[in-house]
């Protein structure tokens, strides 16, 4: 079963971000929600949009924008939250739109560092080519560092 | 065979014996001839040598082996108890407890060798024991009978071959067989309730090796006003009529002696039976036979285990038999973080409830909003039952402090008395976690500074031994522990004379501070009163980490002293830390909460009564000057009203210290769950955490302590 998956590629949910493409591997992703009462942190790092109540967990929620350093976007219909689990931690990520989960095989991904040589970027898993779309797979356990 | 999915339960069931055996051993050492608490420790011992064989923990297996020997040479009378022999057992009790610390680490007993515990253990064997060594591994035949009493029974009242071998064994250790028929009253409303206290009273005396009707039916109240047991006993006869006598609505008892002739006749009779029995005891033999060969012992010991439970004699088994069950029917293991699940299953549950009460556009019927109101009551006491379930009783820290005044008053050669009280208070799993560590160190302050030596204190004419109290209490929606004792108290010259050397406070000020302020000044870090630093305390850390931790933990710690008479420390603590009251705000559009144990007061004044001392905005309550702060800009709330002329100032207390906290609105007392903002968002000062409100939003907590 797991080399059938392997052989077939992994699965990535693709979502918006302004006008870029964005995946992550579906593995680690708990759940997709709409956007809810978001509260907010005082004095909490800037990127962090403030905590949800996912079914009984306090769950911090990230502004993916502030971390990709992209422009911020207004919460419309389409935002929704990834809720993501890095190290048994619960985050969840505002992205713009959530589109579709697709597989993508191996020899589809190119690795990050044949595009840049810049270490900073290491939370970027590779660049994937679907036909003639380019999604920027992303790796968020580097985008979050836990204490 | 795969044991690591046991490991957990061998790890928390040994914890409970090894805590069980230091608790025993402390009242053996007291009352050295009760066997009660002897054959107690013997069973500890032994089953904790089953369990350690099972899961493979060779060492265990050996030392707690070579204990279960001693033991048993105590028990036949050639050792008597003394100190010196305690003092070993509880040598083999820290060597366990090192062995299980291990296992929990690593899951190996480690490196650890207790050679010489063993060998001091074998010493008093051979000491004592010269052809002994057989008895003690060969179980007797005769015992075997108590574990296995429920074999084959039979309506009519014949004793089968099965109970005559054991009625015949106990014969001949002179042990008598009674065959009691108890008649109940008439009236009695509630027969199997009274069957089962006539069968708890017996239990205490005898062992019943057969009951008719059997003893299932009884339970089911199928039997007419009488039914007949057959019993072995030490006991006299006109005891245990006495005893049954007592008894309410017992109406007439016969106690017939089992002599050999019915026995016999008997015999004749269930002659089938026999060899089925027979067969079994021979079987129980072999597997015995089997286990004197030590040398393989890891592939039998399962067997020994399950045979060990019927390798006493009668008086072991009747208290086997009873203790067994009223420890394993009433408890269930649950991993803490399975009731946390729970917990905010039902958190949730009641978001959902305020939520199906707040939907609009449905037509109310009345059915509809009989409904509603069944379900909240449903999940408020859904929620109050998960909450218990979350209690556990002080004993489980408690219990393991006698052991350790033991040893420290043999250390420092200090005669003390530990009294104990309200073991039973409940509290929250997580305080009773944490409370342990504090707790020890107040003790062993209370050894070390307060109790004096024994020729001291009788110089001072007070009595030779010194009493430490430890009490537990429920007060309200505290629970209070009290460390008090008898000895020294503190000196407050002293403290003040140290504060002065160690340059915290100088000659002049010193006066200005009442004793409770002089005292205080113990728990500042650092500071020891102490003339020499010894192993238990003097180092200058422990009060103050005491209070560290114990204001983590939500709660105050006070002391009252007098010099000469004895201290008292008094712990306050919050019954649970998950649930508190709270006071809901709002502040612009954001809700908060601010605990209702800190609110002194809520005050409303007008924007001119503000005055500014140092530009620092003060408010005068009452003849006090309380420093105003505005929430709104702490927290960076957009758009909170900061200009009106009517301002809302909840007033709280950090401590002594008042402050006012400027609020928008109130919106009311409220019940809430505390959650944690997660590892993320650790180390935010001016929040204690988040809750979740009735319609599913997040209200922030303020922490009034680093605020205010």
């Amino acid at each position: 079963m797991e080399t059938q998956v392997q052989r077939e590629g992994n699965q990535f949910v693709i979502f918006r971000m302004g006008n870029e493409e964005y995946g992550i591997d579906i593995q680690k992703i708990t759940t997709i929600e709409k956007v809810f009462n978001i509260t907010r942190v005082p004095q909490a790092p800037e990127s962090i949009k403030g905590v949800v109540n996912l079914r009984g967990e306090i769950v911090p929620v990230v502004e993916l924008s502030k971390k990709l350093k992209m422009e911020h976007s207004e919460i419309t219909e389409d935002t929704r939250i990834i809720i993501f689990k890095i190290d048994d931690i619960s985050v969840g990520f505002v992205v713009d739109e959530v589109l579709e989960v697709l597989t993508i095989l191996p020899e589809h991904i190119e690795n990050i560092n044949q595009v840049s040589s810049d270490v900073s970027l290491d939370y970027i898993y590779g660049i994937g080519k679907v036909k003639e779309r380019i999604v920027t797979l992303l790796n968020l356990d580097k985008l979050i560092v836990i204490k | 065979m795969d044991m690591s999915q046991y490991i957990e339960i061998f790890i928390e069931e040994a914890k409970e014996h090894v805590q069980n055996l230091n608790q025993s051993l402390l009242q053996l050492e007291k009352n050295p001839n009760d066997m009660v608490i002897l054959n107690e420790i013997f069973r500890a011992a032994h089953t904790l040598k089953g369990m350690a064989g099972t899961m493979g923990f060779n060492k265990m297996m050996t030392l707690t082996h070579d204990m279960e020997d001693v033991l048993q040479l105590i028990r036949n009378g050639e050792i008597k108890i003394n100190t010196k022999l305690v003092d070993i057992l509880f040598k083999c009790l820290d060597a366990l407890e090192i062995y299980l610390n291990s296992i929990i680490s690593s899951g190996k007993e480690g490196d650890f060798y207790c050679e010489e515990i063993i060998n001091s253990l074998r010493k008093m064997i051979q000491e004592k024991v010269i052809d002994t060594e057989t008895e003690i591994n060969c179980p007797k035949p005769q015992d075997k009978g108590s574990g296995l009493e429920n074999f084959g029974h039979t309506a009519q009242f014949i004793p089968d071959g099965y109970e005559q071998k054991v009625i015949n064994k106990a014969k001949e250790m002179n042990i008598n067989a009674y065959k009691i028929t108890i008649m109940i009253d008439k009236g009695c409303l509630l027969k199997a309730a009274r069957a089962f206290i006539i069968f708890q009273t017996l239990e205490k005396y005898c062992e019943i090796i057969k009951s008719v009707p059997h003893v299932e039916d009884i339970e089911d109240e199928k039997f007419d006003f009488e039914f007949t047991v057959i019993v072995i006993t030490k006991e006299s006869e006109e005891l245990i009529s006495k005893e049954l006598n007592s008894i309410a609505e017992v109406e007439k008892t016969f106690i017939i002696p089992m002599n050999q002739k019915e026995l016999a006749e008997a015999q004749r009779t269930t002659g089938s039976d026999i060899d089925g029995a027979n067969y079994s005891i021979n079987a129980l033999n072999e597997i015995s036979a089997g286990l004197l060969q030590e040398g393989n012992s890891e592939t039998c010991m399962q067997g020994e285990y399950e045979v060990g439970l019927a390798e006493k004699d009668f008086k072991d088994s009747k208290l086997l038999n009873t203790s067994k069950s009223t420890k394993t029917g009433k408890t269930v293991r649950v991993d803490i973080d399975r009731l946390d699940v729970l917990m905010n299953l039902v958190s949730e549950l009641i978001i959902i409830k305020t939520r199906l009460e707040g939907i609009e556009g449905v037509q109310r019927t009345q059915n509809y909003n009989e409904a509603v109101e069944y379900l909240e009551r449903i999940t408020t006491s859904l929620h109050d039952a998960v909450m218990k379930v979350r209690m556990v009783p002080i004993e489980m820290v408690f219990n393991r402090f006698p052991r350790m005044i033991r040893d420290l008053s043999r250390e420092t050669g200090k005669q003390i008395n530990l009294i104990m009280s309200g073991e039973e208070t409940e509290l929250d799993r997580t305080v009773i976690d944490e409370i342990g560590d504090p707790l020890i160190h107040m003790l062993r302050n209370s050894v070390d500074h307060g109790i004096e030596s024994p020729d001291k204190r009788k110089e001072i004419g007070k009595e030779p031994v010194g009493t430490i109290y430890l009490r537990a209490y429920q007060d309200g929606n505290n629970v209070v522990i009290e460390v008090e004792d008898d000895g020294a108290g503190i000196n407050a010259d002293k403290v003040k004379k140290k504060l002065i050397d160690s340059g915290l406070i100088t000659k002049e000020n010193i006066n200005t501070l009442s004793k409770k302020d002089i005292i205080n000044y113990l728990f500042r870090p650092s500071f020891s009163t102490a003339d020499k630093i010894t192993d238990i305390s003097g180092r200058g850390v422990g009060l103050d980490v005491v209070r560290t931790k114990i204001e983590a933990l939500g709660g105050v710690i006070e002391v009252e002293s007098e010099n000469g008479k004895g201290s008292k420390f008094i712990i306050r603590l919050p019954l649970t830390l998950a649930i508190i009251q709270a006071l809901l705000v709002l502040i612009g559009q954001e809700k908060f909460a601010i605990p209702l144990s800190s609110i002194r007061e809520i005050i409303n004044i007008e924007s001119k009564d503000i005055k500014l001392v140092q530009k620092q905005e003060v408010i005068i309550l009452r003849k006090n000057v309380i420093p105003i702060i505005r929430l709104g800009e702490v927290l960076d709330v957009p758009d909170a009203k900061s200009n009106s002329d009517q301002i809302t100032v909840v007033v709280v207390n950090k401590g002594e210290k008042l402050s006012g906290f400027v609020v928008d609105n109130l919106i009311g007392q409220q019940e809430i769950v505390i959650k944690s903002l997660g590892k993320l968002l650790m180390g935010i000062k001016t929040i204690a955490g988040a809750t979740i409100l009735g319609d599913g939003q997040v209200a922030l907590i303020i922490d009034v302590n680093s605020l205010a």
